[in-house]
């Protein structure tokens, strides 16, 4: 299916948010994850269902003032 | 210096965006003495550029107090900071919400309402405000147990633009640690302001864009320190007629 990833789009064939950031291959652990505007906290990730048209954000830390 | 329950021996808290590199804001961050650094969440990119940070950061061993930098509604701030406790694991929380591009003034309405969601949640938040006293007040009703007043706007150096509000904050809220958040350009507005009793200052771009950031990280801690002295040790009234220091007793007749 299409979704969006931070705003670029993406096919995935992986069902589950979990299974997505398998998936999209993103390094490193520390990342936090909002799908459709709404977070999901870590432990939801593999019990949240994906749909077509999704936007997913995939967040981790950066330089801030 | 105590802030929700953590004893703080410096007053400096450090941004840590714009440094020419990461070895540099290390290195700032450790001759500062600098306990507190604060940093944001963006959009993590396929190189895992955000991982490496993170490295970067648990190296300095600093305490983390993330912020919600660029939110431009409380609905967001909330959400990233719900994000930012995952990832940091830290419930502090710089809490911002922007609600005007070209000052980067807060937008105090939605930052009061997402501080009474937040503190309702258990978040330790540091609201970055203005220098309004009822604002103050009302973040402290919901639930903020210290105050984050700008100096000037983000990233404008322009030092201290309203010292008088500074000091009615510290007349009002004596007992609440009060945090100049932005706009200090050099470490003279540093001393200014902890000359007028606030209890530490965080700032960025002042060191990050300097020609030596990490001589003046050093020279920001200095200026702080005495800034703090000064207002320990209780400034003297200022007279509007000049007195003689040197005593009149006993001078020499010699005309």
């Amino acid at each position: 299916m299409k979704i969006s990833v931070n705003s670029e789009p993406r096919e995935i064939t992986g069902a589950t948010l979990a299974d997505a950031l398998d998936e999209l291959g993103f390094p490193g652990a520390a990342l936090a994850t909002a799908l459709n505007g709404a977070f999901v906290p870590r432990i939801d990730r593999g019990a949240t269902l994906l749909k077509e048209g999704d936007r997913l954000e995939v967040l981790a830390p950066m330089q801030g003032g | 210096m105590r802030v929700y329950d953590v004893d703080l021996t410096s007053r400096l808290l450090l941004g840590t965006a714009q440094y020419p590199s990461p070895a540099i804001l290390t290195e700032a961050i450790r001759v500062s003495g600098c306990e507190v650094i604060t940093v944001s969440l963006r959009r993590e990119t396929a190189d895992g550029s955000g991982a490496g940070f993170w490295d970067t950061l648990s190296e300095t061993g600093a305490r983390i107090l993330p912020n919600t930098a660029g939110c431009h509604s409380g609905q967001e701030a909330v959400t990233t900071a719900h994000m930012a406790r995952e990832v940091f694991g830290t419930n502090w929380i710089k809490l911002e919400v922007i609600g005007h591009g070209d000052s980067l003034q807060p937008d105090v309405f939605g930052l009061v309402e997402a501080a009474r969601i937040l503190c309702a949640e258990g978040f330790a938040v540091f609201p970055y405000t203005t220098d309004d006293l009822v604002v103050g007040d009302k973040l402290l009703a919901a639930g903020c147990e210290v105050l984050m007043p700008w100096g000037a706007p983000i990233g404008s150096g322009q030092g201290l633009r309203n010292p008088d509000a500074l000091r009615s904050m510290r007349a009002h809220f004596p007992d609440t640690p009060l945090i100049v958040d932005a706009g200090i350009g050099r470490p003279s507005d540093a001393c200014q302001a902890m000359e007028l009793g606030v209890d530490a200052v965080l700032l960025n771009t002042a060191v990050a864009k300097a020609g030596n950031p990490v001589t003046m990280a050093r020279a920001m801690a200095d200026a702080i320190n005495a800034g703090r002295a000064g207002w320990d040790a209780g400034p003297m009234e200022r007279r509007d007629m000049a007195v003689p220091s040197t005593p009149v007793l006993g001078l020499a007749g010699l005309t």
